[in-house]
């Protein structure tokens, strides 16, 4: 499931729901990004998180159908806010629930990596020096690359 | 053709977006750049650096040889950087 938001999420609410009323889930992995205080030019102020509403959407939704398409999960959640966030606020939730540990840890990750190199979302930094448009990292490509079926 | 503009591309453009008539020569997303550039001194100062500029034809991603079409809805925008 994808949701794109501005509202903020219930972590245990959210996880809970996933596997209320199932039995045959025996892992289930999830991470969260948070709007970090330090950045490379001072402390953090605020993030503002742009999308492109449609785009997004269904860019996520084939993020999360080729992880579905890649282990066998028993259900999977991407939850993405846009807006203005203060530092320590929560940015985004993917969970992925499977049989065994390793297909949603593997998933998980995956999801998470993926998801910062291809969905469309842009971050806006507020630092006492005024904004600065976030610019990709090298990094998070090499962190997607890996899963590249070779 | 509907463009829209994102990040610091809105920032640069001062528009989120605008309807444009490209000529008819323009048939694919490399014309239209080269063509977007001549239509102000902004889109030119925005499109400066081709490689941070990323190209999306009706919502899915498109490479310079990409075909586009009247009524279609292209966008640009810089490197993702989500999650």
């Amino acid at each position: 499931m994808i949701r794109v938001q501005a509202e903020d999420f219930d972590i245990g609410a959210e996880l809970s729901r996933m596997t209320a009323g199932r039995s045959d889930i025996g892992g289930l992995a999830s991470f969260v990004g948070l709007v970090r205080e330090v950045t490379e030019e001072g402390a953090l102020k605020a993030m503002t998180l742009e999308h492109y509403p449609g785009m997004t959407e269904k860019r996520l939704g084939e993020i999360e159908a080729e992880a579905l398409s890649r282990w066998p999960l028993s259900a999977s959640l991407i939850i993405h806010r846009y807006g203005r966030l203060l530092p320590g606020e929560r940015i985004v939730l993917v969970a992925t629930a499977a049989s065994h540990r390793q297909a949603a840890l593997e998933s998980c990750q995956f999801l998470i990596d993926w998801l910062k190199t291809k969905a469309p979302f842009w971050k806006l930094e507020e630092t006492a020096a005024g904004g600065q448009w976030v610019a990709a990292r090298d990094t998070d490509d090499h962190a997607a690359e890996r899963w590249r079926k070779s | 053709m509907k463009l829209l503009y994102f990040a610091w591309l809105r920032g640069k453009l001062g528009k989120p977006g605008e309807d444009l008539t490209p000529p008819a020569y323009v048939t694919n997303v490399g014309e239209l750049l080269d063509w977007l550039e001549t239509v102000s001194p902004a889109h030119k100062a925005a499109l400066a650096d081709r490689r941070a500029v990323r190209v999306a034809v009706n919502q899915d991603y498109a490479a310079a040889d990409h075909p586009v079409r009247p009524g279609d809805e292209i966008a640009l925008f810089p490197p993702v950087t989500g999650g």
